[in-house]
């Protein structure tokens, strides 16, 4: 099997650090803050891998755009199973600015320069919520897409793929080359256990920039205003349904 | 009188910053451990962990919450020894982690044990203690003074997590005087006899080996004692009942009885005579373990502390605006870092091929004390919640009192601490 797999995975916020909003109220605080890889990268490199042990996939490549911190998530998927990792360095300043689109397009090149027929991200990150990069990676490179993937099979030559759609679950057959995006019951990822971090750190980790794949950083928009979700209002006990539905016609809810 | 000069050298010996080498170790027989990293800043320890480290050190802390925290309360109720846990952590590499991979082992240094072993017994005090005897009590010795025969025999099979060993010094007689060994060994034609009764051994009953202390020439006082690898079950060694603990109640506690134990003769660890030797380098570093177990002892006992006291509602506020126990929660985390920063140190200079038993016994004494102030005081923020099972506070106060006494005695700390200052400062 020589089908080779590229694995984005996003330095994000961890998901457990209570949020603050920055003072010029365009971001959120991010100095000094625990970060840590996407959930849902996980699970795409979870996954990956898996596919590795499988033999349905020969190597596993890891990448993610960022600062050189972003190296710690690499080391992280390395340290997970992946065979070999791409840094693309974007400066914090710029990091912040960094869109779907722009991510999307690099993916697409580095798929094309590595000749995967495999590119697996996570549904969404947890910082900007954008659902965007698996969809527009197989937009740009003409790609099928399988998103919101909780199961995926090989068979022959293409991927029947089990997909969490609002209604429930459908199946679809996706050839290769394709996109798939990583949902939450996809898997369960593994600890990094100390041999194999021990191990990520003889693993290669290439460098580069967006400009060496011509790709664009420019920022297609701009953040106008981030601000906290309204406090939390004490609610009323009714007694019973008729009250219920009296209370909700005067706030005017239905 | 000492002239001014010879004070001042003194003085400029002292406070003269250690040489720091990036790379390379001395040989030394207590280095049987490569760098992990291939240079450790301590003054970047001071102020961030190294990548691997901190990759270790998030996979301890993933684990210890899944998988420990949520079980901590039954294994302390039911008193069961977390099997299942314990293989995972084998899995993980945590129970041979300075064991070099040739072995077995994962091949880390004494930071990251230092650090695994705060975030494990975070999660639960027990599988901290297990996981600390079975790499420093057990493997230490083995590491340091084992043929490579005898550590292929008794460390490979131990760093799965299947399998768990003990170590067997102190007796219903002696604890801190541990010179005065009354279990004996006796060489007799191809094995050597052992008869005696050791206390208060850790793992007692789950282990599979113990490495056991005996005295094999009495003239010869503490340089009498031997160091024996003993395997169970055997015969002639029978366990006493259960210990009924106060605290750390998933980890059995019993006393190893040996009526004429025979074991090879090839079980002898190092040589004749050598065995309190090995005792003191091995409790040298386990109280690195012990320290950091103390630590984590301490940390979960504030984290429960600053969490309840920031939702606790009294005077129409939460209790943590209140300035008394502002107080308590910063002395609780000072006495954490501090311990915490001590206890770092330790194990750097440990992983440099330096002298490090002052700081060790330094951290050991300091950890200790801290998890008992920081069980107490949970307790106290808590108040009548505290003193309920339905809050972890009261299990923490418990499982902290023990890292007082076992693995050198605070008072015993104190004493080796004093020994080195009087051997550096030459006064005496």
């Amino acid at each position: 099997m020589s089908l080779k797999v590229l694995v984005g995975c996003k330095r994000v916020i961890d998901y457990a650090v209570k949020i603050r909003v920055r003072p010029d109220k365009l971001g959120v605080v991010t100095d000094g803050i625990k970060h840590s890889m996407n959930p849902f990268d996980e699970i795409a490199i979870e996954e990956a891998v898996r596919l590795k042990e499988k033999n349905i996939v020969k190597e596993v490549i890891a990448v993610s755009c960022g600062p050189t911190q972003a190296q710690e998530t690499i080391r992280t998927a390395l340290a997970m199973g992946a065979d070999r990792g791409i840094h693309v360095e974007v400066p914090a300043k710029e990091m912040e600015k960094l869109e779907p689109l722009h991510v999307s397009k690099i993916l697409a090149k580095l798929a094309e320069k590595e000749q995967a027929e495999l590119v697996i991200v996570g549904k969404q990150a947890i910082d900007d919520d954008t659902n965007a990069t698996a969809q527009m990676t197989a937009g740009i490179l003409n790609w099928p897409q399988a998103t919101f993937a909780s199961k995926i099979e090989k068979k022959d030559d293409f991927l029947e793929v089990i997909r969490e759609i609002d209604g429930g679950l459908e199946t679809i057959k996706v050839k290769l080359p394709a996109v798939v995006s990583a949902d939450l019951r996809l898997n369960e990822p593994r600890y990094a256990t100390l041999p194999n971090i021990m191990k990520a750190k003889k693993k290669k980790i290439e460098k580069m920039k967006p400009a060496d794949l011509g790709v664009d950083t420019t920022p297609h928009f701009e953040v106008i205003e981030v601000t906290d979700p309204p406090a939390r209002e004490a609610g009323i006990k009714v007694e019973d349904v008729d009250t219920l539905l009296l209370k909700l016609k005067e706030v005017g809810r239905i | 009188m000492a002239s001014i000069s010879q004070l001042m050298n003194t003085f400029s010996r002292i406070s003269r910053p250690s040489v720091y080498r990036h790379k390379g170790w001395i040989s030394h027989p207590q280095n049987f451990i490569k760098p992990c990293v291939s240079s450790v800043h301590y003054s970047s320890v001071l102020a961030e962990l190294p990548e691997t480290h901190e990759m270790l050190r998030k996979t301890c802390r993933d684990f210890a919450e899944a998988e420990l925290q949520p079980m901590a309360g039954k294994f302390d109720k039911e008193g069961v020894f977390p099997k299942q846990q314990v293989k995972t952590m084998g899995e993980l590499g945590l129970m041979a982690l300075v064991v070099p991979e040739e072995y077995g082992g994962t091949g880390m240094d004494y930071l990251a044990y230092a650090i695994a072993m705060e975030e494990i017994s975070r999660g639960c005090a027990t599988a901290g203690v297990i996981m600390s005897v079975n790499n420093s009590l057990y493997m230490g010795p083995l590491l340091g003074f084992g043929s490579d025969k005898q550590k292929e025999e008794w460390i490979t099979p131990f760093t799965t997590g299947e399998r768990v060993g003990c170590f067997a010094l102190s007796e219903p007689g002696n604890g801190s005087d541990a010179g005065a060994a009354s279990t004996v060994g006796k060489e007799d034609g191809d094995s050597f006899i052992l008869n005696g009764t050791k206390a208060w051994i850790t793992n007692g009953y789950e282990s599979e080996a113990a490495i056991v202390f005996a005295t094999t020439d009495k003239a010869k006082k503490h340089k009498g004692i031997s160091a024996f690898i003993v395997p169970k079950p055997t015969k002639g060694l029978s366990l006493g009942k259960k210990e009924d603990k106060l605290g750390i109640r998933g980890s059995s506690t019993c006393n190893l009885i040996f009526e004429d134990c025979e074991i090879p003769l090839a079980n002898l660890l190092g040589s004749h005579g050598m065995g309190f030797k090995i005792a003191m380098m091995t409790l040298d570093s386990g109280r690195i373990g012990i320290a950091s177990q103390a630590i984590g002892i301490a940390q979960a006992a504030f984290d429960c502390a600053i969490d309840y006291a920031g939702k606790r509602m009294a005077f129409n506020a939460p209790i943590l605006k209140l300035q008394l126990i502002q107080q308590k929660i910063a002395d609780m985390a000072l006495r954490i870092e501090s311990s915490r920063l001590l206890t770092y140190k330790a194990a750097v200079l440990k992983d440099e091929g330096k002298a490090y038993s002052k700081y060790a016994a330094m951290a050991k004494l300091a950890a200790s004390e801290t998890a008992t102030f920081c069980g107490h005081q949970a307790i106290q923020i808590l108040g009548g919640m505290g003193y309920v099972s339905d809050m972890p506070a009261e299990r923490h106060y418990r499982d902290a009192r023990i890292t007082e006494i076992y693995e050198g005695t605070s008072e015993i700390q104190r004493l080796v601490i004093a020994a080195n200052l009087i051997k550096e400062y030459q006064v005496l």
